[in-house]
């Protein structure tokens, strides 16, 4: 099997991930919930991962860090906490549905939504903003990497406008972090939302939400705090104040495993190795007639994505040739990505995405573009 | 038989914060451990910094230039 749908959630991991995993899984108490040893083991153990998730991502506190099931649960924390009725509020039409969704209900209670057009090879404008600007604009609200093409966008330019007009800057990196490099307080981002399972080659079910100091957002659950707990209310304060209940404590042991490997490796590293892998690949399937691909391949950064249809097939009937005969694994379809396909004029028939990682090989490159290649010649 | 000794006791807003304050010590090497939050303090649950007065008094500059926070330091009798 070759395994080409990192970007979908990892599958190649150190081992060291499912090694803590294991461990936590009968060593870990209830973090936050009492002194004997398997609770605090729990906490140290946390209080760890939100130690290596600031270093990653450049945040000085690590208490400014929140963990969330994933990054849809950071994106909605996000959105729902912090644009009110009547607030203003950039996206752009690159979105996943992890935005694009708690933003339209955004909307519905009374906020206003403007979507920056993508064009047919799925850039935005981001000159766009100023004209976009308006006295009640409240967020500019972005993916770091399309999940479709994989171009990234200038967060330093975005972040300059949002910091230049008092604006909040969101930003979704579900598809960069562990692959790009972000550091959060150099750029000026005020949240930046990530999932641990896809870069950062953790479990499913871990993710969080890093908050600039001094920005509060209200909670959008609560409940157990493990402290104050006859307060009718939930703490108000960082990171426990968005993390209401138990946190999956087994899940963040091996995301905290998968944080100590990307910090060792380093994230330009790994950003080189995949980058390398999906340029090489870029070249084969770009030399096969029929192949058509997404994306202008112009960003200066990319996330390890490349998007492709073969003649007029369906996307899902690429993918099903790829895994029968080659047990190569994609994701065809539409990503979650409506607005980005339509812009692409992929809507209908979808397209196929190969992403990939830092432990794919050369020899597993080369085989997936000669699967291409024979689906492209088969017709 | 034990004795009560006079002690500090700082408490936290979030559990974090109890988190970072027993991380930075056991490097610096400064001594103290977490505790339940004593009843005399407040009510609920919660963790707690226990640390023998003397020290908190000489070493509060310390957790001060570490940038350790806490919500107050209450003394009192522990054991």
């Amino acid at each position: 099997m070759i395994y080409l749908d990192s970007a979908a959630t990892a599958l190649h991991r150190p081992p060291a991930v499912g090694e803590a995993m294991g461990r936590a899984l009968y060593a870990m108490g209830n973090a936050g919930r009492g002194v004997h040893g398997p609770a605090l083991a729990a906490a140290r153990l946390i209080y760890g991962v939100r130690e290596k998730a600031a270093a990653l991502f450049g945040v000085s506190d690590p208490g400014r860090v929140a963990f969330t099931a994933n990054a849809t649960q950071a994106l909605n924390i996000a959105v729902e906490g912090l644009i009110r009725p009547g607030d203003h509020v950039i996206t752009t039409a690159r979105e996943h549905n992890s935005l694009l969704r708690p933003l339209y209900r955004r909307e519905a209670a009374g906020a206003e939504l403007t979507i920056l057009p993508a064009d047919g090879l799925g850039r935005v404008d981001f000159d766009a903003l100023e004209d976009a600007l308006r006295p009640n604009t409240r967020a500019v609200a972005v993916g770091h990497a399309s999940n479709v093409t994989g171009d990234a966008v200038d967060l330093r330019r975005i972040a300059d406008f949002t910091r230049t007009h008092g604006l909040l800057l969101i930003v979704d990196a579900a598809q960069t972090a562990g692959e790009l490099p972000i550091d959060m307080e150099d750029l000026g981002i005020d949240v930046l939302c990530f999932t641990g399972h896809k870069g950062l080659m953790g479990p499913q079910g871990t993710g969080g939400l890093c908050v600039r100091e001094g920005l509060d957002i209200p909670p959008l659950l609560v409940g157990g705090s493990g402290f104050r707990s006859f307060d009718r209310t939930h703490p108000a304060e960082l990171p426990e104040a968005l993390e209401a209940g138990t946190l999956n404590g087994h899940g963040l042991a091996g995301l905290g495993a998968a944080l100590d490997y990307i910090l060792e490796r380093g994230v330009e590293d790994i950003r080189r190795t995949e980058d390398a892998l999906a340029r090489r690949f870029l070249a084969g399937v770009r030399a096969i007639p029929g192949v058509t691909l997404c994306g202008g391949w112009d960003a200066a950064v990319r996330a390890p994505i490349v998007t492709l249809n073969v003649g007029e097939l369906d996307a899902g009937e690429v993918g099903r040739r790829l895994w029968d005969g080659a047990e190569i694994c994609v994701r065809a379809g539409v990503h979650c990505a409506p607005l980005m396909h339509r812009a692409l004029g992929t809507a209908e028939r979808g397209a196929v995405r190969f992403s990939f990682s830092c432990f794919n090989t050369e020899a597993e490159i080369d085989r997936a573009v000669r699967a291409v290649a024979e689906i492209a010649g088969e017709g | 038989m034990r004795e009560k000794k006079r002690c500090a006791v700082l408490t936290f807003r979030t559990t974090t914060e109890a988190m970072a304050m027993e991380r930075r010590c056991g490097e610096q090497g400064i001594p103290g451990r977490l505790i339940p939050v004593p009843k005399e303090i407040a009510a609920g649950c919660g963790l707690a910094w226990r640390m023998e007065a003397e020290d908190y008094a000489r070493l509060r500059p310390e957790l001060e230039r570490l940038g350790l926070r806490f919500q107050r330091a209450a003394e009192m009798m522990l054991y």
